[in-house]
């Protein structure tokens, strides 16, 4: 995590920092083996883009949108993906 | 069809693949209706569905593959699902895909083609997609990935005579669209894969047996079956290896980033070229019923509530609606038993049917209309995709137990009944998830064990039982939270597997499909737990009722002889002419009929106390001693194991108890039993092993002796240490007060 001089903009996301309604681009995925596998066919590429629709009751797992449908993740799986800036 | 025609009938041998909610199993269903078979894939647990349909003189045979996202070697599904088409190669194989998640049920499709093989494309759901404004050119679809494309509407049963039509015309060749085509992945891909092919066309025998292409592919992606399959059967296997591991640094160097992750960015790049060319509307957001629906059911506020009630509302059918049924059966097993009764003479066959099979089996078939609803509703919530959600809602609570969402509904379950919740464990992807969950499962205080909590709690507590049986529900879900997390981390240990799960849209089932899965499990339940009971059954009456001490028999006829003879005499010595002779009568009667019953549960008593179970129950004495437990209960323990209930029968006959109040009014009096081995006792029938259907559940569900086994073992183990604790830590609280 970097910090610019004009405050705290982060250079780098994850999809762990995404809030509900945001919306944004993967840029690259952390990781590997069977999460990496995993995340790859469920249409988690690189440049795919990724809608986060709602956190849980309990604040973890959270639902995501990707290639029209959606999917859950833990919030310790999103970290492993590097996003664009959310919008 | 007449007999003589199977034998020219041609068959075909059909795969049928797809994503997990595709839809795919609904089309199974259809095309082969009640003529499938199931059973497991080669010894793993997972499931095998067959299936037979006759059509246009061809008898083809449907082999169901399991729901896969894609073909790599990370899962037993997907190793099943290749293996199946790389080594029986199927006439055809059909992709079952859902139409209205094109995109990431083409990354599947694609794998497929690349295996090489002829193709059926089946575009499922064609209803909803239409619903959300998606228009797919068919011909073009078909065009780009080289097979005919079928739209159905799988619970609707459309389509399916196409679908068959199709198959037929691609395994007669006569389907123009066949084309054998696979997808480019970009120049230094391809350039590598190329190289990667000419090592291996350098063995003839492997080029002969697969697909050198898809050889090379899973090279770069470092396919860990591939590499042993090549290892096991090429002579020049370390040249194709060697060169596989070369192509994959050199690409690694060249885009600093994993094969894998290259070859998937190709496979989505052509996918979405393929869907620009066949689609008419892209979209983002399912904005439709499904989320809609969620808006409520997984909402931050109601979510947990409604999830809660929709299990209240389970436990409820199941229970009120099932005990109708169940007074039904019950009054079929009383008109066998007078049935019986009037067949037989008293003697050893009636006792064996009576009170080893009937009361063994009538005790555990009572219960079957329960378990068949918790069967229904389990598959209705898998069925609608309600199931998920639950998942969703609850992993976090899960994860820190050490399990998955998934295994909620399974855990909660248990309290209705083990048997189906083990059985549910099904849905569980991960063979870790599946076998832990069913390792604590029976920590879940069944239904069974309810009647020996109110007998003992009722007889030592009073009016506290009810927080008495609490605390106990309360003590089981405490050690399996415990027991999950230990075992977590001792025995499952390694990469834990990803969550990531699909959100699939709600969905309202077919009747004929929930139906199906619940007669599925149905009928393996009293098939084999049937079996395993029946035996048990006999077994326990038999170590109960054997040998029989003569000396025993014949005392007690005396005695009975002897009673018989002085009432008589007391009834002849009163005057007849007296006033109150009938009374008098009657009531001496009524005083020799209790003698005579007493005498009874005395001599029942001492024919088990003598009998084998008898001697096991003291040659184990010294065992439960410490817990402050005596023979009795010893023995009540050892007949719990073939239904929990079973306990309170064999203490009532035990201590010669009438009834329930006797019983528990004998326990406090005569049994050896103090409030605090009496909680004990509680916590020991909560944990130690569990019955015998649950035990043949495991062993079905988890294909092996061996967790079989330790769960007896640490149950048991479990049991006595924690009992142990309560009873000296708490002799100890108490000696200190």
């Amino acid at each position: 995590m970097e910090m610019s001089s004009s405050g705290n903009h982060k250079l780098s996301f994850t999809l762990r920092d995404y809030r509900e309604g945001q919306r944004g681009t993967i840029v690259d995925i952390r990781g590997e083996g069977r999460f990496k596998k995993r995340i790859l066919e469920m249409g988690f590429i690189k440049g795919a883009e990724v809608y986060v629709e709602k956190y849980a009751p309990l604040r973890d797992p959270v639902e995501f949108i990707v290639k029209g449908y959606h999917v859950s993740l833990r919030r310790d799986e999103a970290e492993k993906i590097i996003m664009s800036e959310p919008r | 069809m007449p007999a003589r025609n199977k034998g020219t009938q041609k068959k075909i041998v059909v795969a049928i693949g797809g994503n997990p909610n595709s839809g795919k199993t609904t089309i199974f269903n259809e095309l082969t209706g009640s003529r499938q078979r199931v059973g497991n894939w080669g010894g793993v647990t997972v499931e095998k569905k067959e299936g037979i349909v006759e059509h246009r003189g061809y008898r083809i045979v449907f082999v169901d593959l399991p729901g896969t996202y894609s073909l790599t070697a990370y899962s037993l599904e997907e190793i099943i699902a290749r293996n199946f088409i790389v080594n029986e190669k199927p006439d055809v194989v059909v992709d079952v895909i859902d139409a209205g998640n094109l995109e990431r049920n083409l990354y599947l499709a694609v794998q497929l083609i690349e295996m090489g093989g002829k193709f059926v494309f089946v575009l499922n759901m064609a209803d909803m997609a239409e619903k959300q404004g998606l228009l797919i050119h068919r011909e073009k679809l078909a065009t780009l990935l080289g097979g005919p494309v079928v739209f159905t509407i799988g619970h609707r049963g459309k389509g399916i005579t196409e679908l068959l039509d199709e198959v037929v015309k691609v395994y007669e060749g006569r389907e123009k669209k066949s084309r054998h085509l696979h997808v480019a992945y970009g120049n230094e891909l391809e350039e590598e894969v190329r190289k990667i092919q000419g090592r291996i066309r350098t063995d003839r025998e492997l080029t002969a047996r697969y697909s050198t292409r898809w050889l090379a592919v899973k090279l770069i992606e470092d396919d860990s079956e591939v590499k042993k399959t090549i290892e096991k059967e090429s002579a020049r296997s370390s040249a194709i290896l060697t060169k596989g591991e070369e192509s994959r640094k050199h690409l690694r160097n060249i885009f600093s980033e994993e094969p894998e992750s290259l070859v998937a960015d190709q496979r989505y790049g052509f996918i979405s070229g393929l869907l620009q060319e066949c689609i008419s509307l892209n979209q983002m957001e399912r904005v439709d019923s499904s989320q809609k629906i969620d808006r409520v059911l997984t909402n931050r506020l109601l979510g947990i509530p409604l999830l809660i009630f929709f299990i209240w509302l389970m436990f409820q059918i199941t229970y009120r609606v099932g005990a109708y049924p169940m007074r039904w059966i019950e009054y079929f097993i009383e008109l066998g038993e007078i049935g019986i009764k009037l067949l037989f003479p008293a003697g050893v066959l009636r006792s064996l049917l009576i009170d080893g099979i009937i009361s063994g089996v009538g005790g555990v078939a009572v219960f079957l209309p329960n378990i068949l609803l918790l069967f229904f509703l389990i598959s209705l919530f898998e069925d609608t995709g309600y199931m998920a959600r639950a998942a969703f809602v609850m992993d976090r609570v899960m994860h820190l137990i050490g399990l998955h969402g998934k295994s909620f509904i399974s855990m909660i379950m248990g309290f209705g009944c083990n048997v189906p919740a083990i059985m549910g464990t099904r849905t569980l992807e991960n063979e870790k998830d599946r076998i832990l969950t069913i390792l604590i499962n029976p920590l879940m205080s069944c239904s069974a064990r309810l009647p020996v909590y109110v007998l003992i709690a009722g007889a030592f507590f009073g009016r506290r039982a009810g927080n008495v049986i609490f605390s106990v529900y309360a003590v089981g879900v405490v050690l399996a939270i415990l027991i999950g997390r230990l075992f977590r981390k001792t025995l499952f240990r390694g990469e834990s597997e990803p969550f990531v799960m699909e959100l699939p849209p709600y969905r309202i089932p077919t009747i004929k499909s929930v139906v199906i899965h619940m007669w599925e499990r149905a009928f393996i339940f009293v098939k084999k737990m049937g079996t395993v009971i029946l035996a048990g059954s006999i077994v326990i009456w038999f170590l109960s009722n054997f040998p029989i001490p003569r000396d025993v028999a014949t005392v007690y006829s005396e005695r009975v002889q002897s009673i018989e003879e002085i009432y008589r005499v007391r009834i002849d010595e009163l005057k007849k002419s007296a006033a109150g002779y009938r009374a008098e009568k009657r009531a001496l009667n009524e005083e020799k009929s209790s003698l005579i019953a007493q005498l009874q549960q005395e001599r029942a008593s001492e024919i088990i106390s003598q009998s084998f179970i008898g001697r096991i129950g003291r040659f184990i004495e010294p065992v439960f001693r410490p817990l402050g437990f005596s023979w009795r209960e010893g023995v009540a323990l050892i007949t719990g194991f073939v239904a929990k209930e079973v306990v309170v029968s064999t203490l009532g006959v035990l201590y010669n108890a009438g009834g329930e109040a006797q019983l528990g009014y004998s326990l406090r009096k005569s049994s050896s039993l103090t409030p605090l081995s009496a909680y004990a006792f509680l916590i020991f029938v909560l944990i130690y092993t569990p019955c015998l259907a649950t035990v043949a559940a495991i062993r079905q569900e988890t294909k092996s002796f061996k967790w079989t086994l330790f769960t007896i073992l640490y149950e048991i183990s479990l049991a006595w240490v924690l009992s142990f604790l309560i009873v000296k830590g708490g002799g100890l609280l108490l000696s200190l007060i």
